[in-house]
């Protein structure tokens, strides 16, 4: 039953929410409406529940004095501050927490989001690293790669039709980039979609049928 | 060559750093020209009747602000401009905070334009696809509370406003998943709701067959596309700025492929560190 | 360009923890993780507090609290379980236990009860998923993929031969119920490259969108921090 019941339950509101995409009337399309609001309320939980997860991983750290648990103890501090701060803003501000003017919103602004754009940022030191260490051209199809990588960085950007500026209009980079985004890249991303779709329908039944169970989990 | 083999990789981050960072102190005001699918982005919010409520959903983070913003930035006074009003969701984790403070600057720009009234954020909800579908039901019903913590129904925007049969278009400026894919898939293909989309450059070659289809019916990509939507509307922000620094940027990614290459050629058969 | 440092103490903060992000390309160091264990920290707090206040609060514990007086959405209807469309009223009790049961797996011996919550997210995003990749991806393309090879001018014909015959090869690339022999070969290598391409364009608008973020880094290090403008 802890593994038959909640593989049911799956293939009948997977059945259920297939069902309701062809049929508008009430009795399947409000149980089905409940049935998604219902899922957008677990996914809140989920998430309440992985950041007591992360608090739960570091506290242990922290206890067993592994190495830099002294940064996992301002992590767990970190947490703890943002949460208290948020409670209270937003019961002070009927849930709008991130209103302008409350402390949520100053260290949102203040701490998460210039971190967050950081370190993405990096990512363009990297790839200008790997672009020279790793991108290899050493068949047909890597040179037919970098080639088209090539035409569309330089094709995209002003600077690419300044290189080209002499040429016919129909040989300036910019041109062929579009044309390469147009024709050959959309037909490659079409049959890329079209082949992910079916990959996606068949997962999507394997599951609904319970023929897929990974998320089950565990042994039990 | 070997010398090159051996280039310690924080030399590239410098120079690399460097080209970015000098156009922006010293721009070259390179010359930008409008691209179709920009110009049709541009054009599908044109032909919306002044006036309508639109939705705008904003799916971003911090993460994405040099690409997303200044496009969020250009719709949301092309509306406006419009006196179009404007309803805005957000299915990001991390995106209600920014999102509230773009909108709202822009809407500083339009002193006739009221909270409530002319534009408002629903602000975010969980749930990705399932959130999409069940706005289709009921707008109010996947969003009963604001941003500000009020309640929706509360608001003047709102009391015309059911499902999507309410809007003409929807303006999607999304950063991954959820996005426009899940609003195409979702929404444009269930509910027949017109869209447009702002995406990431990550993201914008996928969608180029939704272009073909009419799926989409304009799309901006990345940073190139806000630009391009700026300088369509005739404005000069952050994104039209940021073209030399990005100019640059890709020249010097092409030449590291090139001269890498170049300097495994003297020694094709060993593997860099 | 004469800088004018800003006073505002956030954007200090702000610039000094990104600098401190910066700093990782040099080598890895205390003041990179000390922004580090910072961010995720604060982050995890943000994700719970957020999606309490944004939909454990509005969807759940308000209607459910009005409920329980008999209210709900529509006031002409009273009744705790009087529930109607968009209008669940005492029936979120169930997705209520569900959440609850979801911190089950943070206990050994009872975890097993979060496979409940789990079963119903898998089954309502399998259905979801299933139908919008139908409807939206593949009856959407392969409808559009049926266009007039003849078209006004010979590039724009061209260009539609080209993409047909691009979209059918790169199709073909992926078939694997036959080995790729003969006809299939070819039509498989062809494929290949229509697809490798479409990687080298993917390669080139990824390359914008790092540099721009970077972009974007600097413009608030040089505007809102050193104040040139």
């Amino acid at each position: 039953m802890k593994r038959e019941l909640p593989l049911l339950m799956t293939a009948l509101i997977g059945l259920f929410m297939i069902l309701s995409f062809f049929i508008p009337h009430p009795w399947v399309s409000v149980p089905a409406d409940f049935l998604q609001s219902t899922a957008i309320v677990l996914v809140a939980f989920g998430y309440v529940l992985g950041g007591a997860n992360v608090l739960r991983i570091n506290l242990d750290a922290v206890y067993r004095r592994s190495p830099d648990w002294l940064f996992k103890l301002l992590l767990v501090v970190a947490l703890l501050v943002t949460v208290i701060v948020g409670v209270i803003d937003g019961a002070r501000n009927h849930g709008g927490f991130l209103n302008q003017g409350t402390n949520s919103k100053w260290l949102y602004d203040e701490i998460y989001s210039p971190m967050a754009s950081t370190l993405f940022a990096l990512l363009a030191f990297y790839i200008a690293s790997a672009a020279f260490r790793a991108f290899r051209i050493r068949t047909v199809e890597a040179g037919l790669l970098a080639v088209a990588a090539v035409i569309v960085m330089l094709g995209r950007v002003p600077i690419g039709d300044r290189f080209t500026a002499f040429l016919p209009e129909p040989l300036h980079l910019g041109t062929m980039q579009q044309w390469i985004m147009d024709v050959p890249q959309n037909a490659a991303k079409r049959a890329i979609l079209i082949g992910a779709a079916l990959g996606v329908m068949a997962t999507g039944l394997r599951v609904i049928l319970g023929i897929e169970r990974s998320y089950l989990g565990g042994e039990d | 060559m070997t010398w090159l083999e051996r280039l310690d990789r924080r030399w590239i981050f410098l120079v690399m750093g460097l080209l970015v960072l000098g156009p922006l102190l010293k721009p070259l005001y390179l010359p930008l020209t409008v691209t179709k699918h920009v110009l049709n982005f541009r054009d599908a919010i044109d032909r919306v009747p002044n006036g309508s409520t639109i939705l705008m959903s904003c799916d971003y983070d911090p993460g994405s602000i040099p690409e997303m913003v200044p496009m969020t930035r250009t719709a949301m006074r092309h509306l406006l401009s419009k006196n179009c009003k404007v309803v805005i969701t957000v299915l990001w984790p991390a995106g209600p905070g920014l999102v509230d403070s773009v909108t709202r600057r822009v809407a500083a720009e339009f002193p006739g334009k009221r909270y409530g009234v002319d534009w408002i954020n629903l602000g975010y909800k969980a749930g990705n696809e399932a959130v999409m579908v069940v706005m289709g039901q009921g707008i109010a019903n996947a969003f009963p509370r604001d941003y500000t913590g009020a309640e929706t129904r509360s608001f003047p925007i709102m009391h015309n406003v059911r499902d999507y049969t309410s809007f003409p278009l929807l303006v999607n400026i999304s950063a991954g998943y959820p996005g426009t894919k899940e609003w195409v898939q979702q929404v444009q293909a269930r509910f027949h709701l017109p869209m447009v989309s702002g995406c990431t450059a990550v993201s914008a070659p996928e969608y180029y067959p939704y272009l073909q289809s009419g799926q989409l019916l304009g799309l901006l990509g990345g940073m190139a596309g806000a630009a391009e939507y700026e300088k369509s509307r005739g404005e000069q922000g952050t994104a039209t700025k940021g073209m030399d620094a990005q100019s640059l940027g890709h020249v010097f990614v092409a030449l590291c492929i090139v001269l890498g290459n170049l300097a495994r050629r003297a020694r094709p058969g060993e593997e860099p560190r | 360009m004469t800088p004018h440092l800003t006073m505002d103490f956030g954007t200090w903060v702000a610039a000094f923890l990104t600098l401190c992000a910066f700093s990782f390309l040099y080598r890895d160091n205390p003041f990179y993780k000390l922004a580090e264990h910072l961010f995720v920290g604060v982050s995890a707090g943000y994700y719970i507090v957020l999606n309490y206040w944004t939909v454990i609060w509005p969807n759940l514990l308000q209607p459910l609290g009005k409920a329980l007086h008999g209210q709900g959405v529509d006031a002409t209807r009273t009744g705790m379980f009087a529930a109607e469309l968009g209008d669940y009223r005492g029936w979120l009790l169930l997705p209520g236990v569900l959440g609850l049961l979801l911190f089950t797996r943070l206990f050994g011996k009872i975890g097993w009860l979060s496979r409940w919550p789990l079963a119903v997210i898998i089954g309502v995003y399998a259905g979801i998923k299933t139908t919008g990749f139908a409807q939206g991806d593949f009856v959407a393309q392969v409808q559009a993929s049926l266009q007039p090879l003849l078209l006004p001018s010979p590039w724009l014909t061209f260009s539609a031969i080209v993409f047909l015959v691009g979209l059918v090869t790169s199709l073909l690339f992926f078939f694997f119920s036959r080995e790729h022999k003969g006809a299939l070969a070819v039509a498989s290598r062809t494929g290949m490259y229509f697809l490798m391409i479409g990687f080298g364009a993917g390669y080139g608008f990824t390359v914008m969108s790092r540099i721009s973020l970077l972009i974007g880094r600097f413009q608030f290090l040089l505007e809102n921090w050193l104040g040139l403008r």
